[in-house]
């Protein structure tokens, strides 16, 4: 069976087919950041805009580059939410109708289903069950996934997500958008340890996290400014404090789930410094770390395609009768496993 | 021809289906809920008509201006479904389709923009064919452009929104006002047909919607000289 699979809720237009036999045939991601950089982060109504222009232009070159037509479609899966309302609505909108006109199943998707199942599409896929970490600019969970659409909720973010503080952080240190990545390479330059942030919540009896903290603890320090040495200091303690949290708390939920396996998704998870650690520590435990591929770590059709796939595959879709709704806001313990 | 036509620009959600001369159409009141209505009234409409959506010949689709959501709603409804039959799209002005729906001769349509502002265009209807007198625009309600000659039928949420507004700037422009009238996916597929047997239908992919408002953010260099903050 052939999916085809459409994310549009942020700042990445994504179109992907996937075959339930053959695997990933063709993705491709329109990136947005270019267009949101001016405006300091991203406009939701300039993402909108722009989604509606790109979603036919990619799916044509992913049909192109996979060698099939339209009509070898099986089912079309979106990213329902959660996200920016507007954007959602453009991917579901088209979604929902080309699967009309196709006579083909239209399968809404959770967007962070997507990301936590996405290191399934690497070479060497973790077996269920795993302890996942999603780490995004919109979330930092820690979830049990005992298989498709079966996830407990372990911890959480109180307050920001760690890709949110590192956007914040970032803007603070008078870096561009996005901030997490130019964050990461200032911090290469600098040495962690000089200044001292704290560690937030690391040694709570919980799996959850506080990021908001750190923030302002930096805010303090920058001050009335800072030379670019002392910048790329601060840049590296910030990235370490972070770090050490995220690390020490996922994989003391591996342990606290007796697993051995621990699966990081989400935009942080393309951080350098973060999967150094995870890697040495995991290996050091005995904890086999996942990744998903570099170029699956952002948003992207993908990893839509291939939960649709999975939900395709575990139940008979519903007739479609063409009525659809987005969820701006949909908690993934919600999700409940096709049966 | 078999046309479908698309309306979701305000909150009055419409879809029609033109078949050879007849109309069918379903719609109602339904503010932010295109989602749930507009493709089953389309599956509704077809069956009705005794008809697939395969035997369509093109589709018409309110491109605005009007509300942006609702614009992009009907946009990807329509690129979907044109991708999927290989259709041409026509995207047609709401306010054309709002001055053909309020029937008279002259009028001046004009929507609700938010933010102090309307849209405002003005058409002469010719054999049921609206001519563009004054095309689609932005503006405060006290500064809408006045269009040429009198005996003009004001019409559209604009005059219930705006109307003392309105007529500061229309004076004895309008001899009549219609505010509780809306543009139509009826008038849409009506105003799409003729160019849709022109072949002036488009590929999907160039269905775009119409906003006339264009500057929706500023960006921070815009912010900084405004005396704003990063
Ligand atoms: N190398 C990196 N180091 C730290 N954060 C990063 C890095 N790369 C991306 N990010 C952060 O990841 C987030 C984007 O991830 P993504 O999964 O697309 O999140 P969302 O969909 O919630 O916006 C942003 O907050 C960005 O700053």
């Amino acid at each position: 069976m052939l999916v085809l699979g459409v994310e549009s809720s942020c700042d990445e237009t994504g179109l992907a087919l996937y075959s339930t036999t053959r695997g990933l045939l063709a993705h491709a991601v329109h990136s947005q950041v270019k267009m949101h950089e001016d405006y300091g982060g991203v406009v939701p109504e300039l993402a909108s805009r722009d989604h509606i222009r790109r979603l036919i232009p990619l799916l044509r070159i992913v049909l192109d580059e996979a060698a099939a037509e339209k009509d070898d479609i099986d089912a079309v899966a979106y990213t329902a939410g959660p996200g920016l309302a507007g954007a959602l609505l453009v991917g579901a909108s088209f979604a929902e109708a080309l699967a009309l006109s196709l006579g083909v199943p239209a399968l809404p998707i959770h967007h962070l289903e997507g990301h936590l199942l996405s290191p399934l599409l690497a070479k060497n896929p973790p077996n269920f069950p795993f302890v996942a970490l999603l780490v995004s600019g919109g979330h930092t969970q820690l979830m049990r996934v005992a298989g498709v659409g079966r996830y407990e909720l372990l911890g959480e973010s109180l307050d920001d997500a760690a890709g949110e503080a590192f956007d914040k952080t970032a803007k603070l240190l008078g870096l561009g958008y996005p901030g997490g990545p130019a964050l990461a390479s200032l911090a290469a330059t600098g040495q962690a340890g000089r200044y001292r942030l704290p560690r937030p919540m690391l040694h709570t009896n919980d799996l959850n996290f506080s990021f908001s903290g750190l923030k302002t603890a930096v805010l303090t320090l920058v001050g009335g400014g800072l030379a670019d040495g002392d910048r790329a200091d601060l840049a590296a303690e910030f990235q370490e404090a972070v770090t050490e949290v995220l690390v020490a708390k996922a994989l003391r939920a591996v342990r606290t789930c007796k697993l051995d396996r621990l699966v990081v998704a989400g935009g942080v998870g393309a951080n350098q410094r973060l999967r150094q650690r995870l890697d040495s520590e995991g290996a050091a435990l005995n904890i086999r770390i996942h990744y998903p591929e570099l170029s699956l770590c952002t948003d992207n059709g993908a990893m839509i395609a291939f939960c649709g796939a999975q939900r395709l595959q575990a139940a008979a879709a519903g007739q479609n009768h063409g009525a659809f709704a987005i969820r701006p806001r949909w908690p993934l313990a919600e999700l409940i496993a096709p049966s | 021809m078999k046309i479908l036509g698309l309306e979701t620009s305000s909150r009055r959600l419409s879809v029609a289906l033109w078949l050879d001369g007849r109309l069918l159409e379903r719609g109602g009141d339904y503010p932010n809920a295109g989602s749930e209505y507009v493709l089953p009234w389309a599956v509704e409409l077809l069956a009705e008509a005794g008809m697939a959506l395969g035997d369509l010949d093109g589709i018409g689709v309110g491109a605005g201006p009007g509300g942006f959501v609702g614009l992009r709603l009907a946009c990807g409804i329509a690129q979907g479904l044109a991708f999927g039959l290989d259709l041409p799209v026509v995207g047609v002005s709401t306010l054309e389709a709002l001055a053909l729906a309020a029937g008279g001769a002259r009028v001046l349509a004009c929507t609700d923009a938010r933010m102090n502002e309307v849209y405002v265009a003005a058409y002469e209807i010719h054999d049921g064919m609206p001519e563009t007198i004054m095309a689609p625009g932005v503006f405060p309600p006290e500064r809408v452009p006045v269009p040429p000659g009198s005996g003009w039928l004001g019409a559209g949420e604009g005059f219930s929104v705006y109307g003392e507004r309105l007529h500061e700037a229309l004076g004895t422009t309008l001899t009549a006002v219609s505010a509780d009238v809306w543009p139509t996916a009826a008038a849409v597929a009506r105003l799409a047909l003729p160019r849709l047997a022109r072949g002036e239908g488009l590929d999907p992919a160039l269905a775009a919607p119409r906003y006339v408002r264009d500057k929706v953010a500023l960006t921070t260099a815009e912010r900084l000289a405004r005396g704003g903050v990063r």
